[in-house]
């Protein structure tokens, strides 16, 4: 197995009407071991920016550690809490400074857009290339079963009840075929007026 | 190789003076004068720019440069070191919308200047700068006019004067500043206090207009714009 498959991880981002969802499996294994079954692969990053990471866990600790650095510096610095997209920019920076020796995780970020409500997704990959998406995004080692039925079960303007629906089963189903990910799932919904976490119990296998 | 000290040539007198800095304020308030001024909608700066002789070419040299679309900075006192202090400043700027992706607030540009305005008393070898700053900009539709002196200290302004006569001329605009005028407005007490120290006649030729719009970009005036304000 490569080393982005090491650890094993399933995250999905999906974008519905004026809200956003981020979620995660929580199995973290060494190889074909399983060592935890309550692993956080979340980390909120403001008040509407919610950051998921995929690939090498060890990995997955520094890059968020130094993110939180800068970001804690920016605040401090600039005295108002930072934009989606600044992050979003800070993020490319950040992998790309290793573009010849880099990270083996990738984060996905989950945002609204403070000025007018509106869902952010940004994909990137190892190095930071940044896309900003409209529906969702998936990572992890689960990808080809996350795309694929995300492809069939995502519709646009989704209200926050279904958007939460859809990306459990989305995560859920994709997760129990893939080996290296799966032991649970954390879902995060993330609207103007509050942030809603559901823990889902998975198979446990 | 000693090309360098390491000790910092700016130290303390005994009554906690570093007296480097306040002779470089000397050398500012030597300076042409210079005038800033904001306004409802933007804000204006004005300098006087006097050629010493008939021969030279006015319009190669400027004195009001612009450091990002929205940020322009002039100022009174050496002009090799605001030449330099402009070439770090347009860096600073660059950098910080290469790694953020958003243009600089003027008050971020202002407080990495200070300090490298900072480092210069501080550090081994070298002297302060011999310039105090005007600095001008446009953050999200409000309009923002900082200076920064030789020491790295920076200050928000409403209105100020800098170089010869500044201190008629900060009495001047504390008269004449209203917070309400549109900036046509405040060009016309920028150039009326600028008169106040000016010897000879004012014309399009000696002195020059910077503004931040409501756009929010930087523009120097063209000389037939100076001459319809004039």
């Amino acid at each position: 197995m490569s080393i982005s498959e090491y650890n094993g991880s399933a995250i999905v981002a999906m974008a519905g009407k004026d809200c956003v969802a981020l979620a995660t499996d929580t199995r973290f294994g060494i190889s074909f071991k399983t060592v935890s079954t309550d692993f956080d692969r979340v980390y909120k990053m403001g008040p509407r920016i919610y950051m998921g990471m995929a690939g090498l866990v060890t990995d997955m600790y520094t890059v968020s550690a130094r993110l939180r650095f800068r970001l804690n510096l920016y605040e401090l610095r600039e005295n108002r809490p930072v934009a989606p997209r600044v992050f979003f920019s800070m993020i490319t920076n950040l992998l790309y400074e290793r573009r010849f020796g880099s990270y083996f995780s990738a984060p996905v970020v989950a945002a609204l857009d403070p000025v007018n409500g509106k869902p952010l997704i940004a994909a990137y990959d190892c190095i930071g290339d940044l896309e900003v998406v409209n529906d969702f995004f998936a990572d992890g080692t689960s990808t080809e079963q996350l795309l694929g039925i995300c492809e069939t079960l995502w519709k646009p303007n989704m209200d926050s009840e279904e958007l939460y629906e859809v990306i459990s089963q989305c995560l859920l189903n994709a997760q129990d075929s893939d080996a290296l990910a799966g032991w649970g799932a954390q879902v995060y919904i993330i609207e103007k007026d509050k942030v809603t976490k559901k823990t889902l119990k998975a198979r446990l296998d | 190789m000693t090309e360098r000290y390491s000790f910092s040539l700016t130290t303390f007198s005994p009554s906690g003076k570093l007296v480097q800095i306040e002779y470089a304020l000397a050398a500012v308030a030597a300076g042409a004068p210079t005038v800033g001024i904001k306004a409802k909608n933007g804000v204006v700066v004005a300098t006087e720019k006097k050629a010493k002789n008939s021969l030279y070419e006015q319009d190669s040299v400027h004195k009001i440069e612009k450091i990002a679309d929205h940020i322009g900075m002039v100022y009174s006192g050496m002009g090799p070191d605001f030449r330099v202090l402009v070439k770090r400043a347009r860096k600073i700027a660059m950098q910080y919308e290469s790694s953020y992706g958003e243009a600089i607030p003027t008050g971020q540009l202002v407080q990495r200047v200070g300090a490298v305005m900072q480092e210069y008393t501080q550090s081994g070898g070298v002297r302060p700068f011999g310039v105090s700053l005007l600095i001008m900009g446009m953050d999200d539709g409000k309009p923002t006019l900082w200076q920064c002196d030789p020491s790295g200290t920076f200050f928000p302004w409403k209105a100020t004067a800098l170089g010869k006569n500044h201190i008629n001329g900060k009495t001047f605009l504390e008269k004449r500043f209203n917070a309400d005028q549109e900036l046509d407005d405040a060009i016309h007490v920028a150039i009326l206090t600028l008169k106040e120290s000016f010897e000879g006649a004012m014309t399009e030729e000696n002195v020059e207009i910077g503004i931040c719009n409501d756009l929010g970009k930087f523009v120097r005036l063209s000389h037939n714009e100076i001459k319809d304000h004039l």
